[in-house]
């Protein structure tokens, strides 16, 4: 039912597959994620879709608005917010308070994991754009990691928008498609994905069934 | 549960600790399985360790053999299901973890001193 769940990177790490070949995997700790609100197209809300929560927070850093939803709801205040929508089916078979977990998901499946990549800070165009990074040699002086000419002379005058160039890179919401659900653990709530995810070990993200799917078999 | 304990319960259940203790400079034989589209065989490759590498799960070693007079290094996952059986043949004297200097060595030279100890004999 659910399509998408909170979690947690835990690290990378290696195991065997059933031929015995070498899979890497990115391990999540996934859910546990309460049911906060279920909106149906008959009520108000005007549409089909529950309201999931993950990670906990104090009390006094909930906004009065917020507040009131998590007390009607008779949960602890969650640190992440995320609406889902659902099918007209579902939202009959939910209901507040309701706990998903890793059991949302198999092995064998393709999902997405949303992360927040690593920041970088401020950062130069050899690493930011994968340019290249000048000659050292035939004469090349006082340029060692230049991205080079900005563009043309008088015409246009102008630099074009979008010329790569330094700034800022990094934390930023990233995506990646189609993983392959390599184990699950639902007791521990561990989910492991063929391949990596964006951010830090002990980052949120989000997983969901795959979007698009892949074309052919892999 | 901490990051590592996590990881633990996804990575231990692929450790084995059924194969002999074995050190750089050893002669083992490693018992592989070979898949070769449908059928499936084992091959046993003989030769001298010439390193260990990683810990847990990613752990690797490398064997080296002369075979017809090539010198053949493999790198086997020291706990990849594909190793069927490991024997220890002898163990040679060395004196560093890695010894890639045997790559520049011929015939007699590249012959290790043996020494008694046998692991997991």
């Amino acid at each position: 039912m659910a399509n998408g769940l909170f979690g947690r990177k835990v690290g990378m790490t290696q195991i065997f597959g059933p031929e015995g070949n070498r899979v890497p995997v990115t391990v999540l700790q996934v859910g546990p994620c309460p049911i906060v609100r279920v909106k149906t197209a008959e009520s108000s809300d005007g549409y089909n879709a529950i309201l999931i929560g993950f990670g906990t927070k104090k009390l006094k850093h909930v906004n009065k608005p917020q507040q009131g939803l998590f007390a009607k709801a008779g949960i602890e205040p969650q640190a992440h917010l995320r609406e889902m929508r659902v099918s007209a089916e579902d939202v009959q078979a939910v209901e507040v308070g309701m706990i998903l977990d890793a059991s949302a998901f198999q092995a064998g499946q393709r999902v997405d994991v949303v992360g927040t990549t690593k920041g970088r800070g401020f950062t130069g165009v050899i690493k930011r754009h994968n340019m290249h990074e000048p000659k050292a040699t035939h004469g090349t002086h006082e340029v060692f990691r230049h991205g080079g000419s900005l563009g043309t002379r008088t015409t246009p005058g102008r630099v074009f928008l979008g010329k790569k160039m330094a700034g800022h890179y990094g934390n930023s919401r990233v995506s990646t498609q189609n993983l392959l659900v390599s184990f699950v653990d639902v007791e521990k709530g561990l989910v492991a994905v063929r391949g990596s995810v964006p951010g830090a070990n002990g980052g949120i993200v989000w997983i969901q069934e795959a979007t698009k799917g892949i074309k052919a078999p892999v | 549960m901490n990051q590592k304990k996590l990881l633990d319960a996804i990575r231990n259940p692929h450790l084995r600790f059924d194969l002999p203790s074995f050190t750089t400079g050893d002669t083992v034989r490693v018992h592989g399985r070979i898949i070769e589209g449908e059928k499936e065989r084992v091959q046993v490759y003989e030769g001298v360790v010439l390193r260990r590498t990683g810990e847990g799960v990613t752990a690797t070693f490398t064997v080296r053999k002369i075979s017809n007079g090539i010198g053949v290094e493999r790198v086997f996952a020291l706990h990849s299901p594909r190793i069927l059986k490991m024997e220890v043949v002898s163990s040679g004297k060395v004196r560093r973890a890695r010894i890639y200097y045997l790559r520049n060595l011929q015939g007699r030279a590249a012959k290790l001193r043996k020494i008694d100890t046998v692991y997991g004999a």
